[in-house]
């Protein structure tokens, strides 16, 4: 690079790959910038976080290849949670265009995001759908996530938590494939544990062992759509992350208390 | 492809530079993409003439600078380059390590062509229309 004027034709350290600076000057400009290229997606995640503290909801953001139960676990996990918490969905995923219909028949709120072809959900989405929905009456939002183990796991949603979802049927080397995308994940799932007897080649200590090869020390639970005594554990997860969140919540609240009255 | 919209986000950001600048043609790009930041290389070099068409940075060379993977481990303390996959620590094998690099999706620099007229050099300053009146 040339430490005269800091631009990288040539790699010598003299200054004689232009004819003279003048003639450099009405070459180039460098103008070193150093700036997150999703900086304008992670601030408008970070004001999504601010409208769901306000008003002490938890956020997950549920993640996995398209087909993996998603919709069917969020179904399962409605009808073990209804009496105890307020829930609502934010449908992303248009594998299945009914997915939203699917969660409203279980009397839960849910907005249907129009993705068109897109392969991710951003914060701006996520930003629309939150004012569209009463975050007064809620307790946990899902963010059902576009089918896709790549591309969701680069946009930040304003989300506390990511789930990432891994079936059966997929294979046992999918966190070693997808690295990003399990590197994020604060909870996996194991799904369609039901075809584990089928399936048998599925071995749930590679699983475990591929995501530790992340540095990544993420609870893993496996789980079945189609048999709720598979629920439980999930369940408490999320029973304990709302109270965190609730505590999160109370400690902001009582650090404003705390503080001295705004000066005029 | 998600990385139609990394490169919308890179145009809006290097517009916001420019216009900072008061500069309107850029020459060069220089970005940097982890290993493990979620972006392929190929498909963002790719989608990069489509979007950047008709705006600031059609003209203008894009170079991508992707990196190593490096942890430090949090049993031996040493720090080592590994693959994304497998981010255990390279001497003593622990998986509890913490990211060093490899996760950057960054636009580093940019290069523009100088305004053609100029007074002596440099960056110009700024004439906005109301300091003219
Ligand atoms: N055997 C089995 N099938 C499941 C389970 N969960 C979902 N499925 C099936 O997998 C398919 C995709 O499920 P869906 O919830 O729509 O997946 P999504 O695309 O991730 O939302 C459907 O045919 C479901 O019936 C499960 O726990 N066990
Ligand atoms: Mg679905
Ligand atoms: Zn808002
Ligand atoms: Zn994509
Ligand atoms: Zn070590």
């Amino acid at each position: 690079m040339c430490e005269t004027c800091g631009c990288s034709i040539g790699n010598n350290t003299e200054h004689n790959h232009h004819k003279s600076a003048e003639v450099h000057r009405t070459e180039h400009l460098a103008v070193s910038v150093m700036g997150k290229l999703l900086s304008a997606n992670d601030e408008v995640a970070a004001h999504n976080r601010e409208h769901l503290d306000q008003k002490h909801v938890l956020a997950i953001n549920l993640m996995s290849s398209p087909g993996a139960g998603k919709t069917a676990l969020l179904e399962a996990t409605i009808d073990a949670l209804s009496n105890e918490f307020q829930i609502a969905v934010i449908e992303g995923d248009l594998e299945t265009e009914n997915d939203a219909e699917r969660i409203r028949a279980k009397g839960v709120p849910a907005i249907q995001i129009c993705t068109g072809s897109a392969c991710h959900l951003d914060a701006h989405l996520i930003h629309d759908a939150l004012h569209e929905l009463d975050l007064n009456e809620l307790d946990i939002l899902f963010i059902e996530n576009v089918g896709n183990l790549v591309c969701p796991a680069a946009f930040d949603l304003g989300q506390h938590r990511n789930v990432v979802m891994l079936s059966v049927p997929e294979g046992d080397d999918k966190p070693a494939k997808y690295p990003v995308m399990f590197r994020a994940a604060d909870l996996v799932l194991i799904s369609k544990i039901d075809l584990l007897e089928v399936l048998d080649d599925f071995d749930l200590y590679v699983a475990t062992q591929h995501l530790r090869n992340l540095s990544n020390t993420a609870e893993i639970i496996p789980v079945s759509a189609r048999n709720t005594d598979t629920l439980t554990r999930w369940v408490n997860w999320l029973r304990r992350e709302r109270s965190l969140q609730q505590q999160r919540r109370e400690f902001v609240v009582s650090r404003q208390l705390a503080a001295p009255p705004p000066t005029p | 492809m998600h990385e139609l919209a990394i490169c919308n986000a890179l145009i809006e950001q290097i517009e916001a530079v420019a216009a900072k600048q008061c500069l309107t043609n850029v020459a060069r790009i220089i970005i940097r993409i982890g290993p493990l930041s979620g972006v392929e290389p190929p498909l963002l070099a790719r989608a990069f003439p489509l979007v950047a068409a008709g705006t600031i940075g059609s003209d203008a060379e894009l170079e991508i600078r992707t990196g190593t993977v490096q942890v430090r481990c949090l049993t031996c303390d040493c720090q080592s380059e590994t693959t994304a996959n497998k981010l255990n620590c390279n001497k003593c094998g622990s998986w509890q390590t913490q990211l060093v690099s490899g996760d950057e999706l960054i636009l580093e620099r940019l290069e523009f062509y100088s305004p053609p007229r100029q007074n002596s050099g440099g960056l110009m300053q700024c004439v906005k229309p109301a300091d003219v009146q």
